[in-house]
């Protein structure tokens, strides 16, 4: 059917829309503009909701702050430490699962737990695996002969106990994703690539791996945003702390931290648009590197 | 390189995609494998690339029996049915896959895989993805590819089903030119037995997964071994008439509208043993004549001329007959006439469908 479009036919269309149009009003549109207006708030009153002065005060505050440089460094190498990791860990679980294994619908519900599994309760889990005396990871590592680590006490080994806990909590969604795009994968290619001589190696490398690149790039650009996102890990693993010395410190707990625990609004949004801007310009050049390197 | 199947059989859960195949194929020698759909014919060229494992029976390349071979190990070249070339490289990355494989320096096999496209004609396509071709040129590009690494068996999985009529005969006198040229040994998949007749050495007509014959193409048309055989060979197809055999009255009757037949000559009718026979006659091997000396008596009802040929059908009673005839031949629909029989060029099957013609005279 291809009616033009009446304002009858427009405004039943809108009425249609508008409980889930109000809902996403109300609760994203109305505070991402909120938020923009607030970040240019240099003296506010939050009590009597009066704005005394207006001006580029809070985004010149955060670039002086020491913190919110921390927190984007560490935001930077929390992002550059989940992402390939999880990519390539989702990648290799998921060839063993597209394989013909016994009880492959099992295994897959298994990887599948920690995505449908509240943050907190895993954190809660992990806390205990990390833990220094009594930790299994300790225990474990103690076969080998390496000594106790302090996971969560140490500066040093806070990230990485924050990658490893994200890595195994993003697992399950990028592997049920792989497995998706791995079985779109016509046979028939493989097929052929043995008849021409490739052993498993160089399908592999020339079959799988470009015919599943858009389910990569698919991925990347999730999993890319969402660790730019990160903040409930945090919140959770390091008892509402952003790890030791600020070990953890990430740019959304930096927000969270000047909203609701400073009350610093206007900082907390100016704080909010530049990590936007950062994950902004990182999708422009993933789709640019996309667009030369994808096959479709 | 000499290819040998013996017993070998293929299933699918209960499915019998191929049962007990026995045959050789000489070295450098094209054979065609003719039948009808889901007779078994990729399957058994799966078998022979390694792509399946047949349940029983073995394989042999040369002297060598390669049943755990791999394909990748097997040195064969193949067209799949439906061509399988990859879609994210370009026709010419296509053609040199195979090459690359076998770590040929990259100039050489840019060179052999740019002499391979203009011998298919795909020259000027190379930088193409598969997407962008047509099904003819993605067939084409399928045989470069399948060619290009000068394999010791090719495979063909009805390489020329989507090319226009004209072309297909070009590429089919290629492919046996090529083939010919290189001496190698080539399996030819087709369901189009004037395209098995043409550029087959020997064919090998399949049905349900078992073996009808398998011999000269010629051959087949000539000394069906059974009615499956005949019918399948010969465009036009063959007349089958069945008849039941009066021996005291030393005369065949039409089962169809009792309509009595003269006996030819040659045949010994005392030596039939069934009641039923089936008489299996070519259209090109009937001709018209007057109605008391046609073994048959019929009327006419279509006249088609094709080319050089007039080709007719008759209604013996109910029965069915086409018969070609010269196309200045004065007949109209309608016209009652007899129609007589090159008598040694008659095959006669028994009540199975074997055909008895040798036994009998
Ligand atoms: N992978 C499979 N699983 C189950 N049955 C199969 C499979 N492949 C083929 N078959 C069956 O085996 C038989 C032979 O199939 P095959 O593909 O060899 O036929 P074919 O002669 O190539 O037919 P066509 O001319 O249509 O290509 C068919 O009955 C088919 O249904
Ligand atoms: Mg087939």
């Amino acid at each position: 059917m291809n009616v033009h479009p009446t304002l009858k036919s427009t405004l039943k269309a809108l009425l249609y829309l508008s409980p889930a149009l109000m809902i996403i009003g109300v609760f994203n549109i109305y505070p991402i503009i909120k938020s923009f207006a607030m970040s240019f708030y240099s003296d506010y009153d939050y009590f009597n909701d009066v704005v005394y002065e207006r001006g580029l005060d809070n985004f010149i505050y955060i670039m002086k702050d020491a913190d919110f440089w921390l927190a984007m460094k560490n935001t930077f190498i929390f992002v550059i430490g989940v992402v390939p990791l999880s990519i390539i860990i989702s990648l290799g679980i998921a060839l063993l699962l597209n394989t013909n294994i016994y009880l492959r619908g099992f295994f897959r519900t298994i990887f599948f737990i920690p995505f449908v599994t509240s943050v907190v309760a895993v954190s809660i889990v992990w806390r205990w695996v990390f833990h220094t005396d009594y930790g299994l990871l300790n225990y474990f590592l103690g076969f080998f002969g390496v000594d106790p680590i302090s996971w969560l006490t140490d500066p040093a080994w806070a990230m990485p106990s924050l990658i490893i806990l994200s890595v195994w909590k993003g697992l399950g969604y990028n592997i049920i994703i792989f497995l998706a795009g791995l079985q779109n994968i016509n046979k028939q290619y493989y097929l052929a690539a043995k008849v021409d001589g490739a052993t498993a190696f160089y399908r592999f490398i020339h079959i799988t791996i470009p015919l599943l690149s858009p389910t990569t790039f698919f991925i990347s650009i999730v999993s890319i945003i969402n660790s730019f996102k990160v903040f409930d890990e945090v919140f959770a693993l390091f008892d509402r702390r952003p790890g030791p010395v600020n070990s953890a410190l990430t740019v959304v707990y930096y927000i969270f931290d000047k909203f609701y625990v400073e009350w610093e609004f206007g900082i907390a949004s100016a704080a909010a648009y530049v990590l936007f801007i950062v994950i902004f310009l990182f999708t422009l050049i993933q789709l640019y590197i996309g667009k030369r390197n994808v096959h479709y | 390189m000499q290819v040998k199947l013996i017993d070998v059989t293929m299933k699918f859960n209960d499915v019998v995609a191929v049962y007990n195949l026995n045959i050789t194929i000489e070295s450098g020698k094209l054979v065609s494998l003719l039948g009808p759909s889901g007779c078994g014919k990729s399957t058994t060229l799966f078998l022979l690339a390694g792509l399946y494992k047949p349940n029983n029976g073995s394989i042999i390349f040369g002297d060598k029996k390669v049943n755990e071979i791999e394909p990748e190990n097997r040195e064969i070249g193949m067209v799949f049915q439906n061509y399988a070339l990859y879609p994210h490289m370009s026709v010419l990355k296509n053609i040199m896959f195979p090459l690359n494989m076998q770590k040929v320096p990259k100039k050489e096999a840019e060179k052999r895989a740019k002499e391979m496209a203009d011998l298919v004609r795909i020259g000027h396509l190379l930088a193409r993805k598969p997407g962008q071709l047509s099904g003819g040129q993605q067939q084409r590009v399928a045989i470069a590819r399948a060619l290009v690494k000068q394999p010791k068996l090719l495979l063909l999985d009805e390489p020329l089903s989507n090319l226009d009529a004209r072309l297909r005969l070009e590429m089919r006198e290629e492919i046996r030119r090529i083939q010919q040229e290189v001496g190698i040994t080539t399996i030819f998949v087709t369901h189009d037995q004037e395209e098995a007749m043409s550029i087959s050495d020997q064919v090998l007509l399949l049905n349900d997964g078992q073996i009808q014959q398998y011999n000269h193409p010629q051959y087949l048309y000539n000394h069906p071994i059974n009615i499956f055989v005949a019918k399948f060979m010969g465009n036009p197809p063959i007349n089958i008439l069945e008849t039941m055999v009066d021996k005291e009255a030393k005369k065949l009757i039409l089962t169809s509208n009792e309509q009595q037949m003269m006996i030819p000559n040659k045949l010994n009718i005392q030596t039939i043993q069934d009641e039923k026979i089936y008489l299996g006659i070519r259209p090109e091997e009937l001709f018209i004549t007057s109605l008391d000396e046609g073994a048959l008596q019929g009327k006419i009802t279509y006249v088609e001329t094709i080319g050089r040929d007039t080709l007719i059908r008759a209604a013996i009673g109910d029965e069915p007959l086409r018969v070609i005839i010269p196309p200045d031949t004065k007949i109209k629909i309608g016209d009652l006439v007899g129609f007589g029989m090159k008598e040694d060029r008659i095959h006669i099957f028994d009540s199975t469908g074997r055909n008895i013609s040798q036994q009998l005279t």
